[in-house]
């Protein structure tokens, strides 16, 4: 029996039990006890095992620095949470925790085999061992690793909770409410500022709370705090990032510490803009380094403070301190005051303080001074400690049931680090404390290196008389690292401290390394023969502690994850069955079955209908921009590779967009209106990027030339209609605009009504077929889609959706710009160099159509394929060879870019961007896919109607 | 997040309305055809990459819509300045 409830000591709240399990087992403690505190009254010394060696572990800290107390809570279905310190879990009635990373059970674990293989597991062993054969780290090493290695196990399930965020902005956001934060906070009442307390614990007080002389002053001072009506206070608020411009990132745990959780948010996202930041984050006690300083049992002196004056918890009937710093004396004084037998002090200094040395007398505590732990005996607990003169002499054992760790204090600099604040190495203090700011931002109290714990020294790992290789002195508890691994990576010629963290993994654990940096730091700079300010620190990033991915996301999820952007005439495809697909950010009806017909049934069907008789489909997504002004023409003219400047009004034309660099990047057809007015459309996802490119060239290089650019991609709904009787459907309801061949010829656009509403009617086509986009005012969207639907009936009108629109346009060889292209194909490339105007001077692009990369033979050209067999229809993205015999890796020539089954060919279609592939039209390659290479012969782009006839009708 | 001072706008915003554009003071050649393919790839690709004071360009994008010029300091992430687009360089 180790701990045990120390009567009249402590804050939780003895008229409270509290019943809750770990492992299945029952335990009861009391309100504001952590997890950590009620299990440790109750005798428990082992709560988790490690993350490499699946060593027995126990408690190191009291709070967020805890590397080794972690668990998992479960809170019914979806709701498990893992790898939570049970130092900072609060417990309710019913909590239910379970310890992780080991198996059968916690006391019987079979992957602690790997300890006492230790040897063969050191530093950078990952990388080194399983190099070979390549096969055996995907099927043999990384599932036994995975089974053996790592924290708790993921949720499986969807996390029914929901997350609430905020903003909010203050004068004074104060981070730490421990004596520094709140005496920040006081000075701040009465004063005009809005003040902002955040603490990450459960009540306000921070280290004032393990001290009961501050009660007095604690509760007069929270009182105060709470009355002034300029000061919020958050707490169970972790400050978890500290971004640009003094913003930072805070998450409120609103219902984890509640036996009921209601049904309101789990947590909230705090963005705070703060005018000054003050950080109060107070500091976190080193553990020293020696064999066995990961017994359970073994923890640091301030933590076994805080089990004993905060909570009530005495860690053991005997316990020892093993410090090199005066703060553990005053701990372990405190305790004896308090009750607690204290069997002797080791210190690895050879002279303390006189006042010290007194105390310790006076207690009747056996002092060892110049002496240190060399060993612990016990493996769930401990039993008991060797101890040695610091040059290996006087060799002898002591019992006792803990072992307290006063390896000197570190300030809390992780959020002072996020804000780039400088740092500056102090001697005396063995850390780092903050500098110069780069924020309106000060660090107080222990955090910015001022306490009152006395002095000590630094000790990179405590003096043994036994072979330093053949031992486990731990500086990560989380990670497992050693002492010895730190060596190794210094010795196999790591230089830097990045370098030497990543090949150790040393703080790169969920504690990010709270207890170890500067250990670890301090033991490379030895090894090195290098002061620590030339080793380096580190960099901290957020979060400080972990966080959970509900908190970030919010409401961003699911259908709130982004918009959905939908057209006037959704609604009427949703009654219609369409079945839909995203692109860009809008839902498009991607096919409208009939009874059980599949996509490919549909598909044929609407194919059909559309080269047969008419199809009706939604274009209404496409991006739009009023290009207005007396200079509308010449800067279409600038921008797009196409000449603008003799295009009449009423007429149309393609428009190719190049970027600078010579690819191309959007197209679409462009009507000129009037002379001083561009309808110009974009593709569907491009419609964002074209206008801010389109602005960005006006803003900036020709704001000399007169022209407004407008997004009218949401002003106008767009009816496509298209099939040899498209003009049939809609002759009796446009009466203003004459609809024959010749007077509206293709690639026209004419103004008037339809249905009585105002048209912009465009005859063009992405089918290959005569073709009318009728553009009207969204509003009137639906309804004369309905009426053209009606007027349609007679003559077999079919809704169609995009998969259809894009085999029709395959089957005529027009590209789909990020589909057929990909960022780095040219209008060569793609066989559409006839929009460029060769007369032009200059459009955007130009330049770079001859770059020696640009004119250089064997580039990638977008070209057709024919399977060989007419039923296979090959996978878009397959890669293309030109031998299917050569060795593995082979020589790939390209990619297919669309591939189709074509109801109207009766076969498949495919295009491909395949090097020099202009240059191989016959030529037979071969597309290797899943169980087969099919053969394919290189044509043309163009399947269908390639004198285009039908476009005319 | 950063807060960015719109010289348009003469407010400072923050980070998410705006959209950063590359590097500032980059004119395109008034006439690229008499550019050598050096010069062209200078113009294209080449940029400064500084670590201290960077001038870039920022749209507020969720705001006025204009393009403006800024001085950065790489390493702290702090902004010296910014002025409008065709002002001399800072
Ligand atoms: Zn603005």
């Amino acid at each position: 029996m180790s701990g045990y409830r120390m009567e009249g000591a402590g804050r939780p709240d003895r008229s409270q039990p509290v019943r809750f399990s770990f492992d299945g087992e029952s335990y009861q403690g009391y309100a504001g006890d952590t997890l950590a505190s009620a299990l440790l009254a109750q005798g428990v010394t082992l709560f988790g095992r490690s993350f490499k060696y699946h060593r027995p572990r126990g408690v190191l800290g009291a709070g967020v620095e805890e590397p080794n107390a972690l668990v998992s809570v479960i809170r019914g279905p979806g709701r498990f949470t893992p790898n939570v310190r049970a130092t900072s879990v609060e417990i309710y009635e019913g909590l239910e925790a379970v310890s992780q990373n080991r198996w059968p059970s916690l006391k019987t674990d079979v992957g602690s085999i790997t300890d006492r293989l230790g040897m063969f597991f050191p530093a950078g062993f990952y990388n080194k061992t399983f190099m070979w054969p390549r096969s055996f780290w995907e099927k043999v090493y990384e599932p036994a690793i995975r089974r053996v290695a790592g924290l708790g196990d993921a949720p499986t399930e969807i996390d029914p909770d929901r997350y609430a965020a905020t903003y909010a902005h203050c004068d004074l956001l104060i981070v730490g409410a421990g004596p520094a934060g709140i005496d920040a906070a006081l000075e701040a009442t009465g004063t005009r500022k809005r003040v902002i307390l955040i603490d990450e614990q459960n009540e306000l007080g921070g280290g004032a709370l393990s001290d009961p002389a501050l009660n007095p002053w604690l509760e007069a001072s929270v009182r105060d705090l709470r009355a002034a009506p300029n000061v919020q206070i958050l707490t169970r608020c972790t400050a978890f990032g500290f971004y640009h411009d003094n913003f930072v990132g805070a998450v409120e745990r609103l219902t984890e510490h509640r036996a009921d959780i209601g049904d309101g948010p789990r947590e909230k996202l705090w963005r705070i803009r703060a005018g000054e930041v003050v950080l109060a984050q107070g500091a976190i006690e080193r553990p020293l380094v020696f064999e066995g300083n990961d017994t359970p049992g073994v923890m640091l002196a301030s933590a076994a403070r805080a089990w004993l004056l905060r909570y009530g918890v005495a860690v053991g009937r005997k316990v020892v301190l093993m410090a090199s710093h005066d703060s553990g004396w005053r701990d372990v004084f405190a305790m004896a005051k308090a009750g607690m037998s204290v069997a002797a002090i080791v210190d690895v200094r050879g002279t303390v303080d006189q006042a010290l040395l007194d105390s310790a007398a006076q207690l009747g505590i056996t002092v060892h001074l110049g002496s240190s732990v060399i060993g612990v005996s016990g493996r769930h607990a401990v039993s008991g400690i060797e101890v040695a003169a610091n040059d290996g002499g006087n060799r002898r054992k002591i019992a006792c049931d803990a072992l307290l760790m006063a390896g000197g204090w570190t300030p809390t600099i992780h959020l002072w680090s996020h804000s780039k604040g400088t740092i500056a190495w102090r001697d005396d203090l063995g850390a780092y404390v903050p500098d110069k700011p780069n924020e309106n931002v000060r660090c107080v109290g222990a955090c910015a290196g001022k306490w009152d714990f006395g002095s000590g020294v630094v000790v990179p790992a405590l003096p043994t008389p036994r072979d330093p290789t053949r031992i486990k002195a731990f500086v990560d508890f989380q990670n497992d690292v050693t002492a010895k691994d730190i060596g190794l990576a210094v010795r196999e010629g790591f230089r830097s401290i990045e370098h030497v963290k990543r090949y150790t993994t040393n703080g790169m654990a969920t504690d990010q390394g709270k207890t170890s940096n500067l250990n670890g730091l301090q033991l490379a700079s030895t090894a090195l023969g290098r002061a620590v300010t030339e080793v380096g620190l580190t960099t901290f990033r957020p979060p400080y502690t972990p966080q959970t991915f509900g908190a970030l996301a919010g409401r961003a999820k699911d259908a709130l994850f982004q918009p959905t952007r939908k057209t006037a005439i959704d609604g009427w495809a949703e009654e219609n069955g369409a079945v839909y697909e995203p692109v860009a950010q809008w839902r498009r009806a991607r096919y409208f079955p009939r009874g059980s017909e599949d996509m490919h049934a549909a598909v044929n069907r609407e194919c059909l209908a559309v080269r047969e008789g008419v199809g009706i489909f939604d274009a209404s997504t496409l991006g739009k921009i009023e290009v207005v002004g007396p200079d509308a023409a010449e800067f279409l003219n600038r921008m797009y590779t196409n000449p603008w400047k003799q295009l009449q009004p009423g007429r149309c034309r393609y428009g190719l967009l190049l970027k600078e660099d010579g690819f191309i990047t959007d197209d679409g057809v462009a009507g000129r209106i009037t002379d001083d007015r561009f309808h110009v459309t974009t593709t569907t996802g491009g419609a964002a990027r074209v206008l801010n490119m389109m602005e960005d060239y006006l803003q900036t290089e020709w704001p000399d030339l007169d022209v407004w650019l407008t997004s009218t991609t949401e002003q106008w709904s767009v009816i496509a209609l298209q099939g040899p009787r498209a003009r049939d459907v809609i002759a009796p309801l446009v009466d203003d605009i004459d609809l024959s061949a010749e007077a509206f010829p293709h690639m026209a656009v004419r103004l008037g009504h339809i249905c009585g509403v105002p048209t912009r009617l465009f005859r063009v086509s992405f089918t290959g077929e005569l073709g009318f986009e009728i553009n009207v005012p969204a509003q009137y969207g639906r309804a004369i889609w309905e009426r053209v639907f009606e007027a349609g009936r007679p003559h077999g009108i079919t809704p169609y959706g995009t998969e259809t629109m894009h085999v029709l346009r395959a089957e005529k060889g027009y590209i789909i710009v990020g589909q057929d292209t990909d960022g780095t194909v040219t209008p060569m490339d793609a066989g559409i160099d006839w929009a460029i105007g060769k007369k032009k001077p200059d459009f955007v692009g130009k330049r770079s159509l001859s770059r020696p990369d640009i004119v250089a033979p064997g580039r990638k050209h977008l070209v057709g394929l024919l399977t060989e067999d007419p039923d296979v229809v090959l996978d878009e993205g397959a890669q293309i060879v030109a031998d299917p015999s050569q060795a593995v890796p082979m020589t790939m020539l390209g990619h297919v870019t669309s591939s189709y089954w074509s109801a109207s060919l009766g076969r498949s279609i495919a295009m491909a961007l395949v090097a020099g592939g202009h240059e191989r039209m016959g030529e037979t390659l071969h597309i290797p896919m899943p169980g087969t290479t099919h053969r394919a012969v290189v044509t043309g782009t163009i399947f269908f109607d390639p004198e285009g006839s039908r476009l005319n009708g | 997040m950063l807060l960015i001072h719109c010289p348009y706008c003469d407010e400072k915003r923050p980070e998410i309305e705006f959209a950063y554009g590359g590097e500032a003071h980059i004119a395109r050649p008034h006439d690229p055809s008499t550019l050598n393919d050096e010069e062209w790839e200078g113009h294209l690709f080449i940029r400064s990459n500084p670590r201290g004071r960077h001038h870039e360009r920022w749209r507020h994008i969720h705001g006025c819509g204009r393009f403006f010029n800024a001085v950065r300091d790489t390493v702290t992430d702090k902004f010296e300045t910014t002025y409008k687009a065709g002002e001399p360089r800072r």
